[in-house]
């Protein structure tokens, strides 16, 4: 026994390290997206026995209104959610002194990141509140029209997309600020020595070695715009009228909230989510492939 | 340095740009501000409109009050039954597979590492009705260990990326000397290996903190009364609630964004250094 | 005195031990429930009775805040069932009943002759001939309004037989001139517009055609549903403009603030109406008003239930107990707690201007009693038709397009 641990603990050991992880990951994880595929080929209302159905609530989903609503809605969210990447950068790059009380500022400025988005949420549902939100009252004051934006179908989303960039250009801020501590000084320097500022140094010279901060910016703001779920749940429940669901949210919708257990019809709306999240998924594990095989 | 320091530019320039930031700031939180400020302010101003003037007097019975009327202590003990043991057992469970996939040459490591990589990518959808299910057949619904034991799996696949990429980043040559010695794998993960990671932890620690007390999805999903409610999902239904009390929803509000607030100031460097890993090379 | 402590102990333990045998001896029936307060008393109240009555049974109340309830009971009734559980009636309770969830309790109802007693409301507990649970309480929706608006505005207070349709949309254009919105509710949580669509249809198309409606007997595209529709768009541009981004309680703030005249609500509102500082003198009620003329008078009052769960495990005691619920004496001291409707005909109703006017028009409701939207018609379809009337209080002009909509769901959802 002894003389077999010895001689092959080194093959052993890495299998007895995974175990607990791999364990715990399989059951909560792996095995559950193999259930979902298998549950949304049933009609099942979570009570009853499951029906077989085939592709009977893809065929649906095909014909769904509202899940075109979702889907277009999702398509804006990614959208206009990588504004965060280059707002982040801009304010990045302001703050990137070294006045007195700089690493306070900073961390101020990273604030909302920390916030729940539960908290976000409140906190925007309060400033657009018709009557005397203090962003309703601007909107009055700036156009003489008051406009209830969480109650009308032409801006509800992009709404709710600006309450949660709040927090999204903080995280990417926190990135870039990392990033350009470190930028090389001597290659900006002798850029400087060419001439290159403005625009051009920051095009040419900063953002090829801010590269990695950019991947990973990213790359949380386009997982974060697609499970985009709290801010529409808590903002405005998917209303007025179903006009700001996103894929997350009515899948819940279909398959938990009050009128919905359709577990089947919401488990094949979360196998397109993770459909096209998958598009995402691969291209950045490619690169992350490529990266460790280049090491 | 980029952008050129403002030290180099003229005076008015730099009096400019120290008074640009300060004023930058309190826009950028504006809406916390205001938050803030209602969360004192006595119930007879909103009445009166008075939302974003100053508050006539502060009320902290606000706080008092929802402490008093509302399920709030219970909420937010719940939130720390489910976060510590969640920090633990994440943390623990990655240390030990971000050691094997680290330092380890075998043929599957790169498939089982971007396994991990991957689910934890995966849009929380696709797991709710099965992991709904599961936990009701263990009885576990509607029970802090409950929602536990899923955050602690699905945390495993982000920290198995951290952990790893942190391990390999340390010098291979500790752990050569260590077999050379015939010390046991085991020994050289608990004695070698885990004194260095400390910074690793420390940075996970307060990530995963933040991420799970400010989780609302699950929370909604796998539980569903006070007696196990942590504090997103309590004051998503508290909200429901107070219909126009606005200084109380704020209060709670407020209440719910301190412990992460905290963390972040205290552990500051670990928490930056924790989310920026991979970011820089 | 030691002697005496010791004989002290040996009295106490005896006695405790005693209790724990009584203890034991009870029959234990597990009750989940969704209470406020108020009525969460009444019903603690009743209980107690009940176990004065019946000593050998012990009824465990397990209370659930409101809304969480509405989707814990699906998790309860399979996981972890108890003896009794709230719920409402109509095609609400139809799912729970199909899935076969609930428990017959057609015999509670033939053993205790409450097909007469709790006559009115046996047609909607009723699926496939057979009775599902125990109606307790129900309240009458109606038009509530502010005496006060209408002074300021001077619209003639309408009397307690209410107005005619054609007045009541001329008194809109009336307060619209005075800077009052005629109508106020708030559609956020969606379900308030419902009960708009319930009365306007039954007004214009009568209870037939609007159970038919919600039973998917009928196209949404159909002329009559058309026809209710074009009422609706005679009162939409009075209703209050912001309606879609407020709760029921904003909207009730209105009313009593006197910005707004009229509210479609269910009597439950009357709570909140006078904590907001309004009193009988100047806050009034009336039916909705006719709008078909001689189309027989029905009205929505939503009924509220008990049910056995199939995986109950002492149901002897908790037929008992639907019994002992379904009582004149019981219905009587929950309802007054919580300012509704009892059920049973030998029950009294309370002492109440707005519960009085309220049994008196439900009485005498020769045309039926409706539940309410989304009791009456199944999940998916009140949900699409509560966001299609949503739509249409904004944006009339999408009117086509909605009835198109809910015709094609309504096509899926009843195959």
């Amino acid at each position: 026994m002894t003389d077999f641990w010895k001689s092959n603990q080194r093959r052993i050991a890495p299998w007895l390290f995974l175990a607990p992880g791999l364990f715990m990951f399989a059951v909560y994880v792996i095995i559950p997206i193999f259930q979902s595929l298998w549950i949304s080929l049933y009609d099942w209302d979570g009570l009853g026995a499951k029906v077989w159905i085939g592709t009977a609530n893809y065929v649906e989903l095909w014909d769904d209104d509202a899940f075109y609503t979702s889907l277009k809605n999702n398509v804006i969210w990614l959208i206009l959610y990588l504004l965060a990447v280059p707002a982040g950068l801009f304010i990045a790059i302001f703050l990137n002194q070294t006045i007195t009380g700089m690493r306070l500022y900073k961390s101020l400025f990273f604030f909302p990141f920390v916030i729940s988005q539960v908290v976000v949420g409140l906190i925007f549902s309060w400033f657009y509140a018709p009557d005397f939100g203090l962003f309703y009252k601007l909107i009055e004051l700036l156009t003489g029209q008051s406009i209830a934006i969480l109650a009308d179908d032409r801006f509800v989303t992009y709404g709710i997309i600006a309450a949660g960039l709040w927090p999204q250009i903080a995280y990417v801020m926190i990135l870039y600020l990392t990033g350009l501590n470190n930028v090389a000084p001597d290659q900006i320097e002798a850029a400087r020595l060419d001439g290159a500022k403005g625009w051009r140094m920051l095009w040419y010279v900063v953002l090829p070695q801010l590269r990695p901060a950019t991947f990973i910016a990213v790359v949380v703001t386009v997982i974060g715009a697609l499970r985009s779920f709290d801010l529409v749940s808590i903002m405005t429940d998917g209303g007025p009228y179903g006009s700001s669901r996103v894929l997350s949210f009515y899948m819940y919708e279909q398959a938990l909230s009050e009128y919905g257990y359709r577990m089947g019809y919401g488990a094949a709306i979360a196998v397109v989510l993770f459909a096209i999240m998958m598009v995402f998924i691969s291209g950045f594990i490619w690169k992350m492939w490529r990266d460790e095989s280049e090491r | 340095m980029f952008p050129r320091p403002i030290e180099q530019t003229s005076a008015p320039a730099q009096w400019l740009y120290r008074i640009a930031v300060p004023v930058a700031l309190i826009l950028w939180l504006l809406p916390l501000i205001g938050v803030a400020v209602t969360s004192v302010r006595p119930a007879s101003d909103l009445a009166q409109g008075n939302y974003f003037g100053m508050p006539s007097s502060l009320a902290f019975s606000n706080y008092r009050d929802v402490f008093a009327n509302s399920p709030m202590g219970a909420y937010m003990l719940n939130s720390f039954k489910v976060t510590i043991p969640t920090v633990i057992g994440a943390v623990a469970l990655s240390c030990m597979t971000g050691f094997a996939l680290a330092i380890y040459r075998f043929r599957s490591n790169l498939l089982v590492f971007f396994l991990f990589v991957a689910g934890n990518f995966v849009p929380f959808q696709i797991l709710m009705v099965p992991v709904r299910d599961l936990t009701l057949h263990l009885g576990m619904y509607n029970s802090w260990y409950g929602l536990a034991l899923f955050h602690i799996a699905f945390q495993t696949g982000f920290c198995t990326l951290f952990m790893r990429n942190f391990i390999k980043a340390l010098p291979f040559e500790l752990i050569e000397a260590a077999r050379v010695e015939g010390v046991s794998e085991v020994r050289i993960f608990w004695y070698v290996v885990l004194p260095l990671m400390r910074p690793a932890i420390a940075a996970l620690s307060v990530l995963i903190f933040t991420f799970i007390w400010n989780d609302f999805f699950w929370a909604t999903v796998l539980s569903n009364s006070p007696e196990s409610q942590p504090i997103t999902a309590g004051l998503s239904s508290l909200n429901g609630q107070w219909i126009a009390q606005w200084h109380l929803v704020s209060a709670g509000s407020i209440l719910a964004a301190v412990p992460p607030v905290a963390m972040f100031f205290l552990m500051q460097r670990h928490f930056i250094a924790g989310l920026t890993l991979g970011a820089v090379k | 005195m030691v002697h005496y402590a010791r004989g002290a102990l040996a009295l106490t333990a005896a006695l405790l031990m005693t209790t724990a045998a009584v203890a034991q001896d009870k029959r234990v029936v597990k009750y989940n429930a969704d209470y406020d307060p108020a009525p969460l008393a009444a019903m603690e109240q009743v209980i107690a009775d009940f176990e004065a009555a019946n000593p050998d049974i012990d009824i465990q109340l397990n209370n659930f805040d409101h809304e969480g309830y509405k989707t814990a009971i699906r998790n309860f009734l399979t996981a972890d069932a108890p003896d009794l559980a709230n719920w409402y009636a109509g095609n609400r309770m139809a799912p729970f009943v199909t899935s076969g969830q609930f428990m017959d309790v057609s015999d509670v109802w033939e053993a205790n002759g409450l097909k007469d007693s709790l006559g009115s409301a046996l047609a909607s507990m009723t699926i496939d001939g057979k009775q599902w649970g125990v109606p307790y309480t129900y309240y009458q929706w109606g038009i509530y309004f502010n005496r006060d608006a209408y002074k300021a505005a001077g619209v003639d207070v309408p009397g307690p037989e209410g107005v005619s349709w054609d007045q009541f949309v001329s008194n809109c254009e009336k307060f619209a001139a005075a800077g009052i919105d005629c109508i106020t509710t708030g559609t956020k949580a969606l379900w308030p517009g419902a009960g708009i669509f319930d009365y306007l249809n039954l007004r214009t198309n009568g209870y037939e055609f609007h159970m038919d409606l919600t039973a998917g007997k009928v196209a949404w595209t159909d002329d009559k549903v058309r026809a209710t529709f074009a009422e609706w768009a005679k009162i939409q541009p009075y209703v209050t403009k912001n309606h879609a981004a407020i709760d029921w309680q904003d909207a009730a703030a209105l009313l009593v603030q006197g910005k707004a005249a009229n509210y479609v609500m269910g009597n439950f509102a009357v709570a909140v109406f006078k904590e907001g500082g309004m009193t009988n003198d100047n806050l009034g009620f009336m039916g909705f008003p006719e709008i078909t003329p001689g189309i027989a008078r029905a009205e929505e009052a939503p009924t509220d239930t008990v049910h056995i769960p199939s995986g109950a495990k002492n149901v002897d005691d908790a037929k008992k107990f639907l019994a002992y619920l379904a009582s004149a004496d019981a219905q009587n001291k929950i309802n007054a707690a919580m300012g509704q409707l009892p059920i049973n005909k030998a029950s009294t109703v309370a002492d109440d201007p707005f519960l009085q006017a309220g049994f008196q028009m439900l009485s005498t409701a020769d045309g039926g009693i409706a539940q309410f939207f989304d009791r009456d018609a199944p999940a998916e379809m009140a949900k699409a038709g509560m966001e299609g009337f949503q739509e249409f209080m904004v944006k009339p002009e999408n009117l086509d397009a909605i009835l198109e909509r809910l015709e094609k769901i309504r096509q899926k959802v009843y195959q």
